[in-house]
């Protein structure tokens, strides 16, 4: 613990602390540009320059230097000063200044410091320089003009990437970032560098000259667009979320999120249900909600009613549904829209238990059916942290682009009962070894078998859980928790031939497997799930609706509200609330707090933010078998998952432009 | 004057071949095991005492860098010895010459220089416009090989010791020492951030020394004739022997080797026939390669030629590439056109570098012409000052030092070109 002086404040700093840092526990405000805590050191920006003694006679780069015992450091010197402002100034005398029409004005580091540290007028008299604009793909807008330097987002990509698809070229004043062969950058999480530039040289595209960061209501939220729960923050003007962007929380999302889980917004404005349908004479049409309720009357299913869950609902509405299903006399729910029927007895065997934190700490990585890249891209990121420190990473299923160093194991599930012997001994030898089983597993049975090479390879042990089954819907713990599950899946509701489903946002189930019932369907947008409704009840998108939610690794979290849903469209709690009535039931609530103080006292798991205890791992069934083939993964087109981002036009472009565009070129040829 | 038995560099002129035939004519690997014999601390000692100081520029005392490195691997990693090859000051032409035409003495210094820092192999980094040069030492380390004077025991001293000829493809930059260790990696060449130094982390993450060629072909010598006779040339804290590059306008240019501490005027009388056109004519020098501050007339005849007199004169040795100018010499645009060297040659890395260099270029253009404002003439000292010493390598540094040796000698002619242009625009 070296000692150090920071302004005549002594304080003691962790062992490997940087000067920098030091600065910071000292309560010093260090500017910079270049550094980022979660990129490597690049020493280039030149602005966090502070007097070091003992030391040579100029200022240096606090960011790389090493704290060292003794150090006698100063920030606000006169040479400090002078630095900084030489500093800006460089930065400046080749910077456009066009503030008034870039879209990071208002957030711009450059401009910030600026006005804390430059100085109050130019001395330069030459002309500026002009750099030729790049082409990063539909979401990142490049003013490359604008751009310092700083290489964030070349480190970004190398570091957490892990794709070389920024670099720099050219040197001196001409140098240039650019992508390579100004290719589109195509990597699923490519638009965390709009947040890492300093300046407005990459932007967000699709935001481009919509709002000023101080017009906007900030709302913190989670993500929906897979099952990681990356915490989010929605700005929102008026009745409309502009965008969304990522917060930090080292133990989800660190301060990324993925590509999808940023640039879906658009779809929460398209597509949407803002009145109530009836499907009258085999057509949908128009009514009140007086119609509708009237319609729900008159079904009068008794006691055959079931629930059909989707992946983007929040706990609130399963539960407030399971009440409704309750007070009708039928205990139908499930979540599992695609026919996964996995048992779910005890969930701690489905659940990510080494926490999307803890993974990174895993030193060989056996993933089983999933293609983590689409499926949880948060989760990539942590696994290529676990590589560059040396984990190995073996995958059984179909090949897909890892990023890391990678040993297939073919896609035959047998494999996992006779594993190659140097595999074997790899999982063997490791300290903390772990098991990621994808869906793609669960939908061949690999459960019992993954469980079983629990056993094999201990991989529950003192301080480490490596038994790891990774989901790709926001809803799916949560439902999981509340009873979504049967036993044998969704067949389970296909055989009670219900009268009513009632469909809360599902939008991948199949059903015409439910032709006989009356489905009433309480979504949000347009798509599948509404196609096939008879009577369709417009509800809240994630952002219109406070929630809870629970990630793969059975973290609670909650979502604020942060706008109202389009037109006639009503949170869905209350929409259940209205259909008890006009089913003649009680559910036991007539308020949004007393629907969560009842769902904590039904489950208290979901009272508290955190980590839910779902007790150690159950044995492996007897005679658990691995067969089959993962050929193909679940999700095709990672851009296209769900309803949002399906009315998505961003989304529609990237996938159109980043995934099938590639593929049509190479037919062409 | 430097007797002809004292020099080191005896076919500095190329008046005998460069092969090894030659070479070892000329005393060079003879009886290289013997020198490796007495060991690698010995070696290092005598180095020190001989009071070498690296003759790549900053004049750090090379036995003492040859010292940092560690005296075993701990972990595994080999070591290595980077020659720095990538001549590229403007003014400085003595690797060339020593490459050229006397290339065993650097492969014979590197096996010395190699094994007493216990480097497994040498590589060395050779400028990419130098054709002819990288042509003759590809076939000297061939030669060299051959007659198993380096490789696997190498002189049958049992050390293997291995030497990789590696040219640069044209950058300036890549002759700092760790911007060569990115490029040898086969990166862009961009100065690394120190700590790490390259003793501790260096090429492909191994300790690594990067010499000068001069310092290293000058080792093996030291080691026969001994650190006393070294020692024995130059003033305290200067000592040695030292190819002089004198270009510019005197009578004969040329490379010399002469004594450390010789008077610029015996410098120059001596071996170059003087000034052109007489002592009265000298302008200004730049003593030691483009990226000292210049030394105007009056103040560089009587110093001496080494780290300490130069310094004292605001300026320094680096390379020992002197430029003279004479009094036809338009001295802003000689500065002028340094800036734009630099400008052109620097990396584009950190900030005040990238941003500084052309500033200051363009301005200097500006006070060339005269169509500037006296106050710009504080404000590019201003900016130098800014550049220098806030920058990852010494770039920055020698982007600014020739301007502020400008400005503090000639800036009634840089007021006076402002003066006159500003009448005409009058006119």
């Amino acid at each position: 613990m070296p000692k150090v002086t920071v302004d005549g404040i002594e304080i003691e700093v962790p062992a490997g602390a940087t000067v920098l840092q030091a600065c910071e526990l000292a309560g010093k405000e260090i500017p910079r540009f270049c550094y980022h805590e979660r990129l490597s050191i690049a020493g280039n920006c030149r602005m966090c320059l502070v007097e070091v003694a003992p030391g040579p006679p100029k200022p240096q780069a606090s960011c790389a230097l090493p704290a060292m015992d003794n150090q006698v450091i100063r920030t606000d010197s006169p040479m400090v000063k002078k630095a900084r402002e030489g500093v800006m100034e460089f930065l400046l005398i080749n910077h456009p200044l066009d503030c008034p029409i870039c879209d990071q004005g208002g957030e711009c580091d450059l401009q910030d410091q600026t006005v804390a540290y430059g100085r109050s007028h130019s001395r330069t008299r030459e002309n500026k320089r002009a750099v030729t604009e790049k082409y990063m793909g539909p979401l990142i807008k490049t003013v490359m003009t604008r751009c310092i330097h700083c290489t964030r987002c070349v480190r970004f990509s190398e570091e957490v990437a892990g794709v070389d698809e920024i670099g720099a070229l050219y040197r001196g004043e001409a140098t240039q970032i650019t992508t390579y062969l100004e290719r589109a950058a195509t990597h699923e999480m490519s638009a965390n560098v709009i947040d890492l530039c300093p300046v407005g040289a990459l932007t967000s595209r699709p935001y481009a000259f919509e709002a000023r960061p101080w017009e906007l209501k900030k709302t913190l939220s989670i993500d929906v667009s897979d099952a990681c729960g990356a915490n989010i923050r929605l700005d929102s003007r008026g009745r409309e979320v502009l965008r969304i962007l990522p917060r930090v929380n080292d133990d989800v999302n660190e301060e990324w999120i993925s590509d999808k889980a940023r640039f879906q917004v658009d779809g929460l404005t398209r597509r949407r249900l803002d009145k109530p349908w009836l499907r009258l004479d085999g057509k949908l049409q128009a009514a009140s909600w007086d119609a509708a309720f009237a319609a729900i009357a008159r079904i009068n299913p008794g006691k055959s009613v079931a629930v059909v869950a989707g992946d983007l609902i929040d706990c609130e509405t399963m539960f407030a549904a399971k009440k409704l299903a309750e007070a009708m006399g039928s205990d139908l729910l499930e979540g599992r829209q695609t026919g996964l029927d996995y048992d779910c007895s005890n969930l701690a065997a489905v659940n990510f238990n080494s926490g999307l934190a803890g993974i990174e700490n895993a030193d060989a990585v056996m993933i089983v059916g999933s293609q983590v890249r689409w499926e949880a891209p948060l989760v990539m990121t942590r696994l290529r942290k676990a590589a560059k420190r040396g984990a190995k990473v073996f995958v059984v299923g179909a090949e897909w682009e890892t990023t890391v160093p990678t040993t297939f194991l073919g896609t035959d599930l047998k494999v996992l009962e006779k594993l190659p012997k140097d595999v074997e001994a790899a999982l063997k030898g490791a300290e903390r070894p772990a098991l990621i089983l994808g869906g793609a597993g669960l939908g061949k049975g690999a459960l019992g078998a993954c469980l079983a090479l629990c056993e094999k390879f201990k991989l529950v042990r003192e301080g480490w859980n490596g038994f790891n089954v990774l989901h790709m819907a926001a809803s799916r713990m949560g439902g999981l928790m509340l009873g979504y599950a049967q036993k044998g899946g969704i067949a389970d509701l296909v055989k009670a031939k219900p009268k009513m489903l009632i469909s809360l946002g599902a939008d991948e189930v199949d059903y015409t497997r439910f032709a006989n019932s009356m489905i009433v369907y309480i979504g949000h947008h347009g798509d599948k799930g509404a196609h096939f409704a008879d009577i369709i009840l417009p509800a809240a998108a994630f952002s219109e609706k406070p929630g809870t939610y629970v990630n793969t690794e059975g973290r609670v979290q909650w979502a604020d509200k942060a706008v109202f849903a389009p037109g006639d469209a009503r949170e869905d709690w209350t929409i259940l609330r209205a259909m008890a009535d006009a089913l003649g039931v009680s559910i036991g609530f007539d308020s949004f707090e007393e629907l969560r103080a009842a769902m904590a006292a039904a489950v208290p798991a979901l009272g508290r933010e955190g980590l839910a205890d779902y007790g150690a791992l159950p044995k492996a069934p007897n005679g658990a078998k691995a067969e089959g083939e993962i050929a193909a993964y679940p999700i095709l087109d990672f851009y296209l998952t769900n309803p949002i981002a399906r009315a998505s036009l961003t989304m529609q472009r990237c996938s159109s432009e980043l995934l099938h565009g590639e593929s049509f070129a190479e037919a062409a040829e | 004057m430097l007797a002809d038995k004292d020099r080191i560099f005896t076919n500095v002129y190329g008046y005998q071949p460069w092969n090894l035939k030659a070479a070892q004519a000329r005393g060079d690997w003879d009886d290289t095991k013997a020198i490796l014999a007495r060991g690698r601390d010995a070696i290092i000692e005598e180095v020190k005492a001989s009071g070498l100081r690296g003759r790549g520029g900053a004049g750090f005392p090379t036995g003492l860098k040859w010292s940092f490195m560690p005296k075993e691997s701990k972990d595994g990693r080999p070591s290595f010895l980077v020659i720095n090859a990538d001549e590229s000051e403007p003014g400085s032409c003595k690797d060339r010459e020593i490459i050229r035409h006397d290339p065993h003495k650097l492969i014979e210094g590197a096996l010395v220089a190699g094994f007493a820092m216990g480097a497994r192999a040498a590589y060395i980094y050779i400028r990419g416009e130098y054709i002819r040069e990288a042509e003759v030492l590809f076939a000297a380390v061939q030669e060299a090989y051959d007659a198993g004077l380096i490789g696997k025991n190498a002189c049958k001293s049992g050390y293997d010791f291995d030497v990789f000829v590696h040219r640069g493809a044209g950058a300036y930059i890549c002759g700092e020492e760790t911007a060569m260790i990115e490029s040898l990696e086969g990166k862009k060449g961009q100065p690394r951030l120190k700590p790490p130094f390259p003793a501790g982390a260096g090429l492909y993450g191994c300790p690594t020394t990067v010499n000068n060629v001069e310092s290293i072909a000058v080792a093996p010598t030291i080691m026969r004739r001994g650190a006393a006779w070294f020692a024995s040339f130059g003033r305290e804290n200067n000592k040695g022997t030292k190819l002089f590059q004198i270009s510019g306008h005197v009578e004969k240019p040329c490379v010399v080797e002469e004594a450390m501490s010789i008077p610029f005027s015996e410098l120059i009388e001596k071996h170059c026939g003087g000034i052109r056109g007489g002592k009265d004519n000298l302008l200004a020098v730049i003593p030691g390669g483009s990226s000292v501050p210049l030394v105007p007339a009056a103040e560089i005849w009587d110093a001496p030629m080494d780290f300490d007199g130069l310094r004292a004169v605001g300026s320094g040795l680096g390379t020992a590439a002197v430029i003279v100018m004479d009094k036809s010499t338009d001295i802003v645009r000689a500065i002028s056109r340094l800036s734009y060297f630099y400008k052109h040659e620097s990396c584009g890395q950190c900030t005040p570098c990238r941003e500084g260099t052309g500033w200051m270029w363009r301005v200097m253009e500006r006070l060339r012409t005269g169509d500037a404002d006296v106050s710009e003439i504080d404000m590019l000292w201003d900016v130098t000052k800014q550049v220098e010493g806030h920058t990852i390598c010494a770039l920055g540094d020698a982007a600014a030092w020739p301007i502020q040796g400008l400005i503090r000698h000639f800036r009634p002619e840089l007021e006076r070109r402002i003066g006159e242009n500003v009448r005409e625009a009058a006119e």
